[in-house]
């Protein structure tokens, strides 16, 4: 599994006056697992929404390969936040399906209805699929974010901060089912995140922003004194 | 009452506008566009006004200004938090139109009565064609884009995330919007539309627990609202849109008790 399937080169990105990042080069191959670090501010949200296309670089390029067969690279994203209405009258399983895609149909086909039912088992939320999304644990939203990505079929998965507000336990649940759906379904991974316990554990290299500029490494080889000098 | 020929154009245009507005309205309160909604329902008055300053049909005087509206404001707030400052700014030009409008067309004060406040004589058998037109490109839209209007309307972040032209979503939603304040405003004026965009569709949020139960409370309490409010004002002459406004608020607020008690 070495095909690229994201190769981003001399990438540059700045607001006004301001440079976020420059002269970034580097691949995601296919089926790789990557942590993307980097202290509060230092472009990590950036560089994610440019790598799925919600906002345009200064500079650079950022190609997309899609796999074989397929007619463009598909990107699973889960935000860091999300903005639901307390009352929102959608069950998980609703949720889920906003993201069936597109048809002139406002109803799901019976094929759809198999692949959100599919998704929900995957990500542990059969049992809970009735229930409002806005009565649902932190751990349990979160799975929801999870399952409306992969509902897309994605080629690679972006996490961005998908645990930061979440409990030791349910970080852990979590990872390890992130780590079980993209290892079998051979997909790519970016895990955006400050636990270095965490990267360390589901990911195998790092990308370090760091000072405008990128480091990379395997993320084993990443603790707190090793990024000595640069602040995480 | 169907004797009169009047009460059969009323009957038709509520129908179609209760349809309109109780599906648009699902979508109005899942976006939190009340306030814009109320904002192009006196815009639509303004259209009216320079309608008949121009002596063509305070219909298309009101389209004409609430789809201009609604595209100065979609192209002014980029941002969620710049939307109410701009929706007021937009709508102060367009209602201090109006009134010049109105002034220059020197129509009598009965004129401004019925835009402001509808007229259920008022409808003649062109203007019922040209409603339910108007209200089946609405609703024939609607079910052309009915999902990622639904996905941009309930996770707009999750939307934006997953690929949904959230830019241009938006701005079709607010011509459809502007398209059924101006269908509405025909019965029960101008002033009032907004009733019909967010009650029902409140009644259904509080009492609905999927999107569907949510279209179908709240166009079932829109036909609810026109129809009682139609016989109630045949029987007694008092006005239409009075009645209507009555049945939706009586109903919005059993709704919140039901949904109160729902909740312990």
């Amino acid at each position: 599994m070495t095909d690229p399937i994201l190769k981003v080169t001399d990438l540059a990105m700045s607001f006004g006056e301001k440079t976020v990042f420059k002269n970034l080069n580097f691949t995601i191959d296919a089926g790789e697992k990557l942590a993307l670090i980097g202290h509060n501010g230092a472009g990590k949200s950036t560089l994610v929404k440019l790598l799925i296309g919600l906002t345009h670089p200064t500079a650079g390029t950022i190609t997309r390969i899609p796999l074989p067969g397929h007619e463009r690279l598909r990107i699973g994203y889960v935000p860091q936040f999300r903005n639901l209405d307390a009352d929102a009258p959608l069950s998980v399983a609703s949720f889920v399906a906003l993201n069936v895609g597109l048809s002139w149909r406002p109803w799901l086909s019976h094929q759809e209805k198999e692949r959100v039912t599919q998704v929900l088992e995957q990500t542990q939320l059969t049992q809970i699929k009735d229930r409002p999304i806005t009565l649902t644990s932190g751990g349990e939203r979160q799975r929801a974010y999870l399952a409306q990505a992969l509902l897309a079929d994605p080629d690679l998965l972006i996490l961005d901060e998908a645990t930061a507000s979440m409990d030791v336990d349910a970080k852990v649940q979590m990872m390890a089912l992130v780590d079980t759906i993209v290892t079998q379904q051979k997909m790519a991974l970016v895990f955006v995140s400050h636990d270095l316990e965490l990267t360390a554990r589901y990911t195998d290299r790092y990308l370090l922003i760091s000072n405008q500029q990128l480091l990379t490494g395997s993320s084993k080889e990443v603790n707190a004194d090793s990024l000595k000098g640069v602040r995480l | 009452m169907f004797a009169f020929t009047f009460m059969r154009h009323a009957f038709v245009a509520s129908t179609f506008i209760a349809l309109t507005c109780g599906v648009i309205g699902v979508f109005v309160v899942a976006r939190q566009l009340s306030f814009l909604a109320h904002m192009l329902s006196e815009i639509g008055f303004a259209g009216a006004a320079f309608g008949a300053f121009l002596g063509i049909s305070p219909l298309i005087g009101m389209l004409l200004f609430t789809l201009a509206s609604s595209l100065l404001i979609s192209s002014l707030s980029v941002e969620r938090v710049q939307r109410e400052s701009t929706i007021s700014a937009v709508s102060s030009l367009f209602i201090g139109s109006g009134i010049l409008f109105l002034a220059l067309a020197n129509q009598s004060s009965s004129y401004a009565t019925d835009i402001l406040f509808g007229s259920i004589v008022g409808i003649s058998q062109s203007g019922v064609w040209q409603l339910v037109v108007l209200s089946l490109v609405v609703l024939l839209t609607i079910w052309l884009i009915f999902r990622p209007l639904q996905f941009d309307s309930f996770d707009s972040v999750g939307a934006k995330a997953n690929g949904v032209h959230s830019r241009v979503i938006g701005i079709i939603f607010l011509i459809l919007l502007a398209m059924s304040v101006s269908v509405g405003a025909q019965i029960v004026g101008s002033m009032l539309v907004f009733i019909l965009l967010t009650l029902p569709a409140s009644i259904a949020k509080a009492l609905g627990h999927s999107m569907k139960q949510l279209l179908l409370i709240s166009v079932a309490a829109a036909l609810f609202g026109v129809w009682l409010g139609l016989w109630l004002g045949y029987l007694t002459n008092w006005p239409v849109t009075f009645f209507i406004a009555l049945i939706e608020v009586i109903c919005y607020m059993l709704a919140l008790l039901v949904q109160k008690r729902r909740n312990g």
